[in-house]
């Protein structure tokens, strides 16, 4: 039977378990569209192109599964950029969808014509032009393998109208096709020499640390480096992105690692003798400087990325594979250790960092971001599902709200794409729907994509927005207080009412200004049902501690004010 | 100093686009890279001549590896194999400096491929030690246009090239997911 290239597409996306699409339609994507009716896959109509990628995003790292964001050529397609980088830099699976101009037009400056796969081309793992019917099928199979497997990340589907109109003869088959990729390896075992240095080194190590960045995550290790931590009894420090790698309250937790990660962290790190990091790439945000960064450690990298061997930080040792199957062929080969001393070392530094902590202090009448955020932890029991924008209220959600399990806090690590939040939010809800979701965002960054407000209240997304409001660009405001000598360009913001705005919509609001109505407005909004906006109006110019400044050691903090006593910051 | 990898790739359009991209966004100082058909059609093969000082071979191996389009990335730098370079240079020449110009070019075992009135143009190929020196040789006669085809280079006889990356590349170790 003759069928059009756009009913292949729904088709191959079917077979791939497409069950929810985000988009928005226009000219070059239409006939998708039209036929896009005849398949049971649910579409989301964002506000935004690029609410539709971050959305796809949200999807994907909440279900570990594909995330689809769907466009039209031109301006639709330039809009996803943002969010289609944001996926790259941390490695999450999407696949986007654009319609282009006819292939007989490609390259005159057709009517929303935009090079598609060569904007894209920095920025995706690997992108496709489809201009005939037939080339359909294949390239929808090849992106999803390419964008799941090995290191994720997204791929672009460049999709010519005259491509999605076309006919042809078409079955398909369930059944995968047989894929011609032969430049494409996913690297899965390490070479056993290579295990057996590194169960060497690790049999010596006196004060050993992991770093768990996403990889934990990604190539779902995460049961399995609780038992290598467990058996070797080492304790593991996370990136922002690989929290959740471990249970934050496992004993042998460290919690989040680099410039706002707890003393203690940091300070292990840097007194470690060797480093196991697993799945993580030594961004500068978690090293510091580089040249003082953990002296004394011999360092093992296992990564599936060749790439990130010895990009940032020289490495002793690497181990090129999937990280759970390295840590399954690794587990034999060591045997189990206690590290007694160094494990009450850290306690102690443990014991000093909870009397800094602000969570600790009295009620002083005055809202602050942590407490509010602490308080939500204790109210969802630390259960929720919690996506973020990008800054202060992004780092005091790491550090109050520590998550047990992966796939939990949805956040923008590598590319610190503010406005993240509130799509990606939307897009982890349609992923999981019986969860508890949680947007944590802050004035700045949520006023940067709020027109999804209404894409939410139009799918009735069970999301609760809590906006951390102090008025300011408040992580910019911060390093202008340190570095700036506390001129404040342009980074105090006004918004709208976000009640107001909420109410526009008939989306139910509060606005919190009092220590006392954190809890009863938490509890309204998970006790009403679809979106809630929670207006937390805190303290303005409260700084995230701890804070390594750029370019000093990882250890030589600015430590949180050490006091008992509430006073102003 | 100078390295020499070839890469193989998918014939297929944008794939030089993608390692010229890559080279670009990593900041690899490339000196010269030549792309042409192989003994399949479906393959062509690139000689990509780069400086160790912003990258070296394992580093440029392992990015290349990364784009889905490459096959098979060797370093030929050190390595038994045959290095070429062909130019094609403009020199001028009256009627009295053409049997001069043809005397180099014959120690050179160069040719002079077109004669007009004005100039004549000469071929070399070899390694670029030897280009180098010829077209020194010939410039205080006057080079008015030259051009070169950059090196390509071919291991001796069955051997293969270095590969850094354990198992990246090649056909030595099958780690395929499926």
């Amino acid at each position: 039977m003759k069928i059009t290239g756009a009913e292949i597409l729904w088709k191959s996306l079917i077979r791939e378990g497409v069950d929810v699409v985000f988009g928005y339609p226009g000219g070059a994507i239409m006939p998708v569209y039209d036929v896009m009716l005849d398949y049971p896959v649910y579409h989301v109509l964002a506000r935004h192109e690029q609410g539709a990628a971050h959305m796809a995003d949200g999807y994907a790292r909440a279900s570990n599964k594909v995330g689809v964001a769907l466009a039209t050529s031109g301006p639709g397609a330039t809009n996803l950029v943002t969010g289609i980088a944001t996926a790259k830099m941390d490695s999450s699976p999407i696949v986007c969808i654009t319609g282009q101009v006819a292939s007989h037009l490609l390259g005159k400056d057709a009517f929303q014509e935009v090079d598609v796969t060569g904007i894209t081309l920095p920025i995706t793992k690997h992108n496709f032009l489809i201009t005939r019917a037939d080339e359909v099928s294949q390239v929808v199979q090849k992106a999803f393998h390419i964008a799941r497997s090995g290191r994720p990340g997204p791929v672009v589907i460049d999709f010519c109208k005259n491509a999605q109109i076309e006919k042809i003869d078409f079955e398909i088959d369930q059944a995968p096709e047989k894929l011609s990729l032969p430049g494409y390896r996913t690297p899965k075992h390490a070479p056993e020499l290579d295990l057996r240095k590194a169960a060497a080194l690790i049999a010596k190590a006196e004060q050993p640390v992991i770093l768990a960045g996403q990889g934990a995550l990604m190539s779902k290790a995460t049961e399995v480096l609780d038992l290598f931590a467990t058996k070797t009894q080492t304790p593991v420090a996370m990136t922002l992105l690989g929290l959740g790698g471990l249970p934050s309250s496992h004993h042998l937790s460290l919690g989040m690692m680099g410039m706002h990660g707890e003393a203690y962290c940091n300070q292990a790190i840097q007194q470690a003798d060797l480093l196991l990091a697993f799945g993580m790439r030594f961004d500068d945000r978690v090293t510091g400087n580089l040249r003082t960064y953990a002296p004394r450690a011999r360092k093992i990298h296992v990564d599936i990325d060749p790439t990130e061997m010895g990009k940032n930080v020289d490495v002793d040792l690497t181990l090129m594979g999937d990280l759970k199957t390295v840590l399954e062929d690794l587990l034999p080969l060591i045997g189990g250790n206690d590290h007694e001393p160094w494990l009450s070392k850290i306690d102690e530094w443990k014991k000093e960092t909870s009397e800094r902590n602000i969570i600790s202090w009295q009620d002083d009448g005055k809202l602050h971001a942590a407490q509010v955020i602490h308080a939500l932890w204790e109210i969802t029991a630390g259960d929720a599902i919690v996506a973020t924008g990008v800054g202060q209220h992004q780092m005091w959600a790491a550090q109050y709200y520590p998550v047990e399990k992966p796939y939990r806090l949805i956040t923008s690590g590598g590319a610190g794409t503010m406005g993240f939040g509130l799509p990606a939010a939307i897009g982890a809800w349609f992923a999981c729907r019986n969860q508890e979701v949680w947007l944590v965002d802050g004035d700045g960054s949520f006023q940067m994509t709020q027109a999804e407000l209404t894409t939410a209240f139009q799918e009735g997304a069970n999301v609760k927005v809590a906006i951390i409001n102090n008025g300011f660009l408040g992580m910019v405001r911060q390093w202008q207080e340190f570095f700036f000598d506390k001129r404040y360009a342009s980074t105090r913001i006004t918004g709208p009412d976000f009640v107001k705005l909420a109410d526009a919509h008939g989306i139910p609001a509060q606005r919190i200004t009092d220590p006392g109505n954190v809890s009863s407005a938490i509890e309204f909004a998970r006790q009403t049902p679809g979106p809630v906006v929670l207006d937390f109006v805190v303290e303005m110019e409260e700084s995230v501690f701890p804070m390594v400044p750029t370019g000093a050691s990882l250890d030589e903090m600015i430590r949180r004010p050490l006091r008992t006593q509430p006073e102003q910051v | 100093m100078q390295q020499i990898l070839f890469a193989l790739v998918e014939n297929q359009p944008g794939v030089l686009n993608r390692v010229a991209s890559l080279f670009s966004r990593r900041k690899f100082n490339i000196e010269s890279l030549n792309v042409g058909r192989t003994e399949r059609s479906d393959i062509s093969r690139m000689t990509i001549v780069c400086d160790n000082k912003t990258a070296d071979a394992s580093t440029v191996e392992a990015n290349l590896y990364k784009l889905v389009n490459v096959i098979d990335v060797q370093d030929l730098t050190n390595q038994p194999s045959v290095v070429r370079d062909l130019a094609l240079i403009k020199v001028k020449a009256s009627q009295e400096q053409r049997s001069e110009i043809a005397n180099l070019a014959a120690i050179f075992r160069a040719k002079i491929v077109d004669v007009a009135p004005e100039s004549v143009v000469v071929e070399i190929t070899g390694t670029e030690d030897k280009i180098e020196s010829l077209i020194e040789l010939l410039r205080p006669i006057g080079i008015e246009e030259l051009v070169r085809t950059g090196q390509v280079a071919m291991m001796r006889g069955s051997s293969d090239g270095l590969r850094h990356i354990p198992g990246a590349n090649g056909k030595q170790l099958d780690l395929s997911e499926k």
